[in-house]
């Protein structure tokens, strides 16, 4: 079966080239500089990092150091942004599961015609700007916010609530921001689903609670895995977010390098926290590569062309 | 009845809850005061000084520009990452391209951002090219994480596609280059635009990469209004954010209308 199109050589040695030089010029290489970099010390010049090898009249010198990632380790600060940022991707995934499984069961369980309107419905929110999603909730939050004035107009509160700048915000915004990338994986398992089964149980006396526990969550299971890890692992390294909702104490990995980067301009030390994200993250993603097997992250991109069901067929 | 409630309720709720934060943006945008969250009126004059705010409508020039050309460049590649994954058989590399194409996936953007940026940085030391960072670098940057979603898009259309028919012309003595031409292109259309506008709007929508890579100069529209936005809410900002969602919206229903009677005319 393979070899399909018997292409002349010439041709597919051009057609296999062509992405592989780009992709590994501009997305492999980039991350051997930045391993590179990790290991440099900052210096106060352009660019603002010592190079590792050097040519001198004795031959070539190599100068790498430690120091960032034993930083990285003894510093308390970067510990803690870690853990926070694990904790924090970790509760919005796991709400993020608790709002989208009943949305993707309704929308599965819904008659065909409505389903890929429904599907659209639950989509269309992603194909508008990121950063517009996020700073509607600023307007929504904040001490003179809607949601403050409401609750004020309503009577419920006496004094306006502090949400905005503070980590419940950071959770809304994830939640808000991720939940389609959830509800498709979730839809994707649970509209292939064979709905008999739960009939047959059902026929013999089981409840519906149990139905959904002994049989419909265990068979959705791979939309389950899916659904988190592409919540999870953008959100463990998410910068946007924690910047314009959460609060300045906030500690999170992806404003850390941002930081270091923009404000400290100290580019070692970004490259060395860009690293044990990478590792950090690496476990996941590979889980997410098994998962999708060769079709590679079908679910993520073909889930988001309006009209498609989701996933591979 | 209250089964069926059961299962649309949350349905309903969890619809609400995505478009309600979105509604209010766009009711707000046309509110006369300045304070945006006060209420003062309607009034259309947000919108006319959008227009009339250069920095911003620069940014909107470069941000379709570089979107344009980006999504041309990751269609292509893509189509020949695609073709490479799904028609070349085994060749060496091909697990490690597959890898290139599904890491950039999951990769957080500040990675890949910060990862491109130094790239630039030693390829100027090295090279002397880039000696400036500015449309050119982002440009390249979006071609590279776009190239990976076109990839996925047009390899989901080739793997299902019937591969008799492009054996059967083969067999017929047709040459692979009119093959592709004549047969499997026409067949993968839809994918190609599909590909297409998706690298188009994440190339619209990317802000960390686009930071890192970007130099003086040259600003996208998302780097203006996150500077705008970091200082707190601007009515600019909601009639903005308003003519985009209503442009996706159009651009989506006609997507879906569009695929429904294609389906219907099979």
């Amino acid at each position: 079966m393979t070899d399909l199109v018997r292409l002349s050589r010439k041709a597919r040695l051009w057609i296999i080239a062509a992405p592989f030089f780009w992709l590994g010029i501009f997305f492999l290489l980039p991350f051997g500089i930045v391993l590179k970099i990790s290991f440099s010390e900052a210096l106060l010049a352009v660019p603002p990092y010592t190079e590792i090898l050097s040519q001198a009249a004795d031959g070539w010198h190599l100068q790498a150091t430690l120091a960032n990632y034993r930083f990285l380790f003894t510093d308390n600060l970067y510990v803690l942004a870690f853990l926070n940022s694990l904790k924090i991707a970790a509760i919005s995934t796991f709400i993020c599961l608790c709002i989208a499984y009943p949305v993707a069961l309704g929308a599965a369980r819904a008659s065909p015609r409505t389903r890929n309107l429904l599907l659209l419905l639950i989509v269309l929110p992603s194909w508008t700007s990121f950063l517009i999603r996020v700073y509607a909730w600023v307007g929504i939050l904040g001490t003179n916010g809607h949601l403050n004035q409401l609750l004020l107009s309503l009577g419920l509160i006496n004094s306006p609530l502090v949400i905005l700048r503070t980590d419940l915000a950071i959770y809304i915004g994830i939640v808000y921001t991720y939940l389609p990338f959830m509800v498709l994986p979730l839809y994707a398992s649970l509209s292939r689903l064979d709905w008999r089964l739960v009939e047959a149980a059902a026929d013999l006396g089981a409840r519906p609670w149990r139905c959904l526990v002994n049989i419909v969550l265990p068979l959705s299971r791979p939309g389950i895995v899916a659904g988190c890890l592409l919540v999870f692992i953008p959100a463990t390294g998410e910068f946007v977010i924690p910047e314009l909702l959460g609060g300045p104490d906030t500690l999170m990995l992806g404003k850390l390098i941002w930081q270091e980067f923009f404000s400290n301009r100290d580019w070692p030390l970004a490259a060395a926290v860009s690293m044990l994200l990478l590792i950090l993250l690496l476990a996941p993603i590979a889980v997410y590569a098994r998962a999708q097997g060769p079709g590679t992250g079908a679910v993520a991109a073909t889930a988001l062309r309006p009209g498609d069901r989701g996933g591979a067929p | 009845m209250s089964r069926r409630w059961l299962t649309r309720l949350p349905l309903i709720a969890g619809l609400v809850f995505l478009y309600l934060p979105m509604l209010v943006l766009v009711i707000y945008s046309f509110n006369d005061s300045r304070l945006v969250t006060v209420w003062a009126g309607f009034s259309t004059r947000w919108y006319a000084e959008l227009l009339r705010d250069r920095q911003l409508m620069d940014a909107v020039v470069l941000s379709l520009s570089v979107g344009t050309l980006a999504a041309t460049a990751a269609t292509l590649l893509g189509t020949l990452a695609a073709m490479a994954l799904t028609r070349c058989g085994r060749f060496r590399g091909r697990g490690l391209l597959g890898a290139m194409i599904a890491a950039p996936l999951v990769m957080p953007e500040i990675i890949t951002g910060l990862s491109l940026l130094l790239l630039f940085v030693a390829m100027g030391q090295w090279l002397g090219w880039p000696a400036q960072r500015g449309s050119v670098t982002i440009w390249i940057a979006h071609v590279s994480f776009c190239t990976a979603y076109a990839t996925v898009v047009v390899a989901a259309r080739l793997s299902v596609l019937d591969t008799r028919i492009e054996e059967a012309a083969m067999d017929l003595g047709a040459t692979p280059r009119r093959v592709f031409f004549s047969i499997t292109l026409p067949m993968i259309a839809p994918a190609l635009v599909a590909a297409w506008l998706l690298a188009f709007t994440l190339s619209l929508d990317d802000l960390v990469i686009a930071s890192f890579v970007s130099g003086p100069g040259a600003s996208t529209l998302p780097i203006v209004v996150f500077s705008s936005v970091r200082l707190g809410v601007s009515p600019k900002i909601n009639a903005l954010a308003s003519l985009m969602i209503l442009l996706v919206t159009i651009g989506a229903l006609t997507a879906w209308w569009w695929a429904g009677r294609s389906r219907r005319r099979q």
